[in-house]
């Protein structure tokens, strides 16, 4: 919202989080190996894509998501530019930034879009309170512009409206936020991992949009007892005494996050021999899987593992450890086969790759 | 625990520890009864804020009050209802919308909130959004209770202002979070939410009693009040589930302090849990669990607020909240021919525009619904097995391409004495799986009973704005009546009545006839119920899918 003539006009704002404590620290997370090591890898290269997990209530998906949010690096940025722009040139024209505003540093936007959520909200529109007191036609940016350079969290996601999921595609493969309406013609960018939470027994999800998530996991609830009572300790740890819970956890999360940077900064530097490309094609032909999507998803995610691990190339195991992750949601759906992808993902991978 | 004090207690933790417990579902009409309990809220130290399913985005979150902008010329702003701590009260809760729950899901995940939905489903699958079971700590059924068994619910209010001061500093024992996560496992019980309200809540019981310290009793008291009604049917639950973790070493946790000498059992939770809440009762809110989850695989809830796709019809006047859209150059329109006039009426500074609420427009669209598919199948008879096989085969295609084309199948079974709804109308494959894994076959035909039951479903379809298309798949004519009994006679005359009343509700129907040779009594009933008739000796599920689908496009 802009400034209003009054300052006493403006009564409240949207809920503030400020006050709220720390986010539960994503090390102290029990278990769900796999949606950890998605959520690291997409932060070390995030063109790999988003990440999609789907399982049970109550498995910790979206502590795992906010836990990022505070494990993330931070990101410079053209102070009040609504899209987190790096550069003075980057910013939009229409936000009218000053070419004398600082660059700070902020934390990577981790923006929630949340069911029902209306389009304009989304995509921004046309400033109805500068439009109607003023008689100007300002732009008000919407969820894709504060989600550029971060995340874009969607809970819920195989109950997201038609519309919103159309708008949602286009935005994720070109990158931009094209704004005609309203006799608005604005675009600004738009580029963000998008990760997906959401239970399959409640809907399945749109296989255009499928497509759109690099990586995808299952959670389920863990099944022995021993870990379910460690999940439970450290969160009551965490809501009761977080002052005792917090420190030792953050510290962990500062290795992690130290190893993030590490791995993007060795990133460029790791090798693809062509033997894992080959690897890569013939795993992919294997479980027949539409499009090069497949290849490059895998590749890349790999590739940021090895990277993770401090590997000089790209091998075999680093392809087997992300194989599930980056193949299961691109079989080809068959209705009648009763085997879970993950088990197809895994005969092939015996197969292919012994 | 006796029920007056259970709806006691259950009040006295959510004044004592609100947002930590996370709210309350009260399941009762409305009611003198329910209003004695609704009345105890006002002990709550948060101020009470009243929503209802349908509120706005606006309303919810705050934003420019348009009505009030306009008639001043300058913006106003107005406070959301989840901005700033809250007690929120939420009645006819049953009808919230996903959206809503969603936002209601993140109000209550730490912005100081707690909830109290007023749940009056009548139906089974009227109940909560299960993002809102899973948050809302505590559970209260009024239903069939009298003023004597609720009695006086609430607590003096010294004792809640000590209580709250005594709640920081009570303390746990370490075995007793370990018990109260094992017994949430033994009760089926998957989210890990639920045994994290339960301690909060033990942790306000403690408190209460004036204690500084959790005991066993709070424990089982908590269980009651926060697990019992999460549990699962005792059918359905995890019997005597081998305990490998304890043979297993474990791979993590290894840095962790081994486990505390044990406290309390969990079977003693467990059974707390268990008696706190009649068996009936949890296998009726399973059932509806279940048929909320087949509703919300549907995608969009509100499929007919619709004014935001489809083909525009004339914008109309209105105020663009809920969701609504503001039709900027027909509102622009409806203001121009005032202009010159509102200028010399007008005594403050020019203004560009002169705009008054009642010039503005919203924008309409006319939209189209989705499509169901009743599918009602004969399971009687020896060839039972293999037709509902290539029944499911057949389901399970249609939905593996449903997306594209916004179709949902339901799945009605008729054998031995009367039909049954093995699959309310769905989109999703995994649960329509999950649900068709095991079929029985054989028995008697009642056919009457299956077209009544796959009406019902129908009419149920078309009030949620949804196109349904009946599908019959039999081989021979029915033998059982509608009350269940047996005789060729009486079971044809009731398949003809219902077969009228499906002519009369303008459904479009299909029958398909399996039968090795076409029967005349099927062709018969297709033309009573309006609906075409297709004899299909020896399909499988590729063709049934094709001729579904034709009826689906017809």
């Amino acid at each position: 919202m802009s400034a209003s003539p009054e300052p006493s006009a403006k009564v409240h704002a949207l809920p503030e989080r400020a006050r709220a404590k720390p986010p539960f620290p994503f090390s102290a997370i029990v278990g769900q190996e796999d949606m950890k090591r998605a959520l690291v890898l997409t932060a070390i290269d995030p063109s790999i894509g988003g990440v999609l997990v789907f399982g049970d209530r109550g498995t910790g998906k979206s502590t795992a998501v906010r836990a990022l949010a505070a494990l993330l690096p931070e990101i410079e940025a053209v102070e009040g530019c609504p899209v987190n722009s790096a550069r003075h040139d980057q910013s939009p024209d229409w936000a009218q930034i000053m070419p004398g505003a600082a660059i700070i540093r902020k934390p990577t936007p981790v923006v929630d879009l949340p069911l029902g959520v209306s389009e304009d909200r989304v995509v921004g529109a046309l400033d109805i309170e500068r439009a109607i007191a003023r008689g100007e036609k300002a732009f008000e940016p919407g969820l894709l512009a504060r989600a550029n350079r971060g995340y874009l969290y969607i809970d819920e996601v195989n109950l997201l409206e038609d519309h919103i999921v159309d708008l949602l595609l286009d935005v994720a493969q070109s990158g931009e936020n094209v704004v005609e309406r309203d006799g608005l013609s604005i675009r600004h960018a738009a580029r963000f991992v998008l990760v997906g939470s959401g239970n399959p027994e409640e809907g399945e999800l749109r296989p255009q949009l499928l497509d759109r998530f690099g990586l995808s996991v299952e959670v389920t609830s863990p099944k022995d007892i021993a870990t379910r009572v460690e999940v439970i300790t450290r969160r009551d740890a965490y809501e009761t005494a977080p002052a005792k819970f917090l420190p030792d956890w953050q510290a962990q999360d500062a290795t992690l996050r130290a190893g993030i940077l590490a791995a993007r900064a060795a990133l460029p530097k790791v090798k693809t021999p062509g033997a894992t490309l080959h690897d890569c094609a013939a795993l992919c032909i294997e479980i027949g899987s539409d499009g090069l999507r497949g290849e490059l998803t895998l590749l890349r995610a790999a590739r940021a593992l090895a990277a993770y691990e401090g590997a000089k190339s790209v091998g075999r195991k680093h392809l087997k450890s992300v194989a599930t992750m980056a193949l299961g949601h691109r079989l080809r759906r068959d209705p009648l086969d009763e085997a879970g992808s993950g088990a197809r993902i895994a005969r092939a991978v015996a197969e292919i790759l012994p | 625990m006796e029920t007056a004090d259970r709806i006691r207690l259950a009040l006295a933790v959510l004044a004592v520890a609100p947002v930590a417990i996370g709210g309350l579902w009260l399941r009762a009409r409305a009611c003198p009864q329910r209003d004695m309990v609704t009345a105890a809220l006002i002990q709550s130290p948060l101020p009470q804020r009243r929503l209802h399913p349908s509120v706005s985005d606006e309303a919810l979150s705050g934003g420019l009050d348009l009505a009030a902008t306009l008639s001043s010329g300058r913006p106003v702003m107005r406070a959301g209802l989840l901005s700033g701590p809250g007690l929120l009260v939420l009645p006819m809760a049953e009808r919230c919308p996903s959206g809503l729950a969603a936002r209601l899901a993140q109000a209550l995940d730490g912005r100081g909130q707690a909830l109290v939905a007023l749940d009056e489903g009548a139906e089974a699958e009227e109940v909560l959004p299960p993002a809102l079971v899973d948050r809302l700590g505590l559970f209260i059924d009024l239903n069939g209770l009298t003023a004597d068994d609720i009695g006086n619910p609430s607590t003096d209010a010294d004792t809640l202002t000590t209580a709250r001061a005594l709640l920081p500093t009570v303390r746990l024992e370490g075995g007793m979070v370990a018990a109260m996560a094992r017994a949430s496992a033994e009760l089926g019980i998957g989210s890990a939410r639920a045994a994290l309200l339960a301690l909060a809540t033990a942790r306000a019981l403690a408190a209460l009693a004036g204690r500084d310290a959790v005991e066993d009793s709070d424990l089982t008291d908590a269980a009651e009040l926060v697990l019992a009604h999460r549990a699962l049917p005792v059918a359905d639950a995890p019997h005597d589930r081998e305990p490998e973790s304890q043979n297993e070493p474990e791979p993590q946790d290894t840095d962790q302090p081994e486990a505390t000498p044990e406290g309390i059992p969990s079977e003693i939770l467990v059974d707390a849990a268990r008696a706190a809440l009649p068996d009936g009762l949890l296998e009726a809110l399973a059932k509806g669990r279940a048929a909320r989850s087949a509703k919300a695989a549907g995608g969009t809830g509100d499929a007919h607020s619709g004014n935001r796709r489809g083909r525009p019809l004339p914008s109309r006047p209105g105020k663009p909240e809920g969701g609504k859209r503001l039709d900027l150059v027909a509102t622009l329109r409806a203001s121009a021919p005032w202009q010159t006039v509102r200028r010399g009426e007008s005594s403050g500074p020019a203004r560009a525009l002169y705009l008054k609420p009642a010039d503005l427009r919203i924008r309409r669209v006319k939209e189209m619904s989705d499509r169901v598919l009743v599918f009602a199948v004969d399971a009687s008879g020896s060839s039972a097995m293999a037709r509902m096989a290539e029944a499911k085969g057949a389901v399970e295609l249609l939905l593996g391409q449903a997306y594209s084309r916004r179709d949902h199948v339901a799945l009605v079974v008729f054998r031995g004495e009367k039909a049954e709804l093995l699959l309310p109308p769905t989109r999703s494959l995994v649960q329509t799986k999950h649900r068709l894994r095991a079929v029985p076959g054989g028995g008697g035909t009642p056919l009457a009973s299956a077209l009544e039951l796959a009406l019902a479903t129908a009419g149920r379809a078309k009030a949620r704005g949804m196109t349904p298309t009946l599908a019959l798949l039999t081989d021979g004519r029915g033998n059982i009546a509608l009350d269940g009994t047996p005789g060729r006679a009486r079971a044809e005359s009731d398949a003809q009545m219902v077969a009228k009343a499906i002519r009369n509700a303008g459904l479009s129907a299909l029958v398909i006839d399996m039968a090795n040779r076409p029967q005349p009594g099927l062709a018969a009933l297709a033309v009573l119920m309006g609906g075409r008739y297709t004899a299909l000796p020896r399909a499988d599920a590729h063709t049934l899918s094709a001729v579904l689908e034709s009826a689906l496009e017809a």
